[in-house]
């Protein structure tokens, strides 16, 4: 399968998803008009990887702003790691946040206590 | 435009000046609230609404509020029913006091989603942080995003994370049809 890469826009963030060493990267703002229409194929992406993945998965996620459309859009990718997880692959989600960002930093753990997988939470 | 119309206009104009500065009105706008006005407006605050000394997460807050309000609107603004064109209008406004920011929109809605806002907002503005949170919890995971695009989640995630209860009103304009004001305040300690 294809390694996935869309560019950042100024309401879309830069997604970097590369099926061979298992190492994602969403970065920067989240507000599109339609949220399901730009994640879309993401979110068809990820369900092919779930059926051939790597060994290892590694997601960083390094957001200085989503909106409320966008964090349930970010949940639905989690819970598709989750299943990865679950079926014994090793999967780790490395959540970036401004040092001075309090609920940048809170969503990291909110969401890391909905779903069951290993949690890096690094301010920088 | 006659002599004294337009000087009572100036006056108009200078009253509306005096009542921006004595209530700190940073931005007003009245119009068509689409997307790309929604990108620009969000660019503003980050760079010249909010003052460089406050705390970064307010900052982001006033960004984020700013955001959730306007996509509200541009999504589920109800077409005035004299109207033919399928367009988001409403108000919004940024005021800033030596405590908080708040921002208030307004907009036209038809009674049914008035009672459907009122029940929304009422429950919301009497629930706790930690019920708040539960409620937003439960929303994300089980609410889907809906055809206009929103998830549910904007004035849940507002409240926690300012704190603060919304004040709201609706004003009758026309059968069936109100105009729906709303505030959010934004406090400038964390």
């Amino acid at each position: 399968m294809n390694m996935m890469h869309i560019p950042a826009k100024e309401d879309t963030p830069e997604i970097f998803l590369n099926p061979e060493t298992g190492n994602f990267k969403f970065s920067g703002r989240s507000l599109p008009e339609d949220v399901s229409n730009f994640y879309s194929p993401v979110l068809h992406w990820l369900d092919e990887y779930l059926a051939s993945p790597a060994e290892n998965t590694v997601v960083d996620f390094q957001m200085s702003y989503f909106n409320t459309a966008s964090s349930k859009i970010i949940l639905d990718i989690l819970l598709r790691l989750e299943k990865l997880s679950a079926e014994g692959k090793n999967v780790r989600i490395r959540w970036h946040y401004p040092k001075n960002d309090e609920d940048m930093a809170d969503a990291g753990i909110e969401y890391s206590e909905i779903v069951d997988i290993p949690f890096d939470h690094l301010p920088y | 435009m006659v002599q004294t119309d337009n000087t009572r206009f100036q006056e108009f104009v200078y009253s509306v000046y005096k009542s921006m500065k004595s209530f700190e009105i940073f931005l007003v706008y009245e119009g068509i609230i689409t997307h790309g006005l929604i990108k620009t407006f969000a660019e503003l605050t980050e760079t010249s609404i909010t003052k460089p000394d406050d705390p970064q997460t307010i900052q982001q807050r006033v960004f984020h509020v700013l955001v959730e309000t306007l996509q509200n609107i541009s999504k589920h603004s109800d077409e005035n029913e004299i109207s033919s064109q399928k367009d988001s209008r409403g108000i919004f406004v940024v005021a800033r006091s030596p405590g908080e920011y708040s921002i208030t929109t307004g907009n036209l809605v038809t009674s049914a989603k008035k009672e459907e806002i009122s029940t929304l907002l009422n429950n919301i503005n009497h629930l706790t942080r930690s019920e708040l949170d539960n409620l937003y919890k439960n929303q994300i995971l089980q609410g889907h995003v809906s055809q206009r695009g929103g998830a549910g989640l904007g004035f849940i995630d507002i409240r926690r994370k300012t704190g603060k209860k919304f004040d709201y009103s609706f004003v009758p304009v026309e059968k069936n049809m109100y105009f729906f004001l709303f505030t959010a305040f934004i406090p400038r300690k964390l």
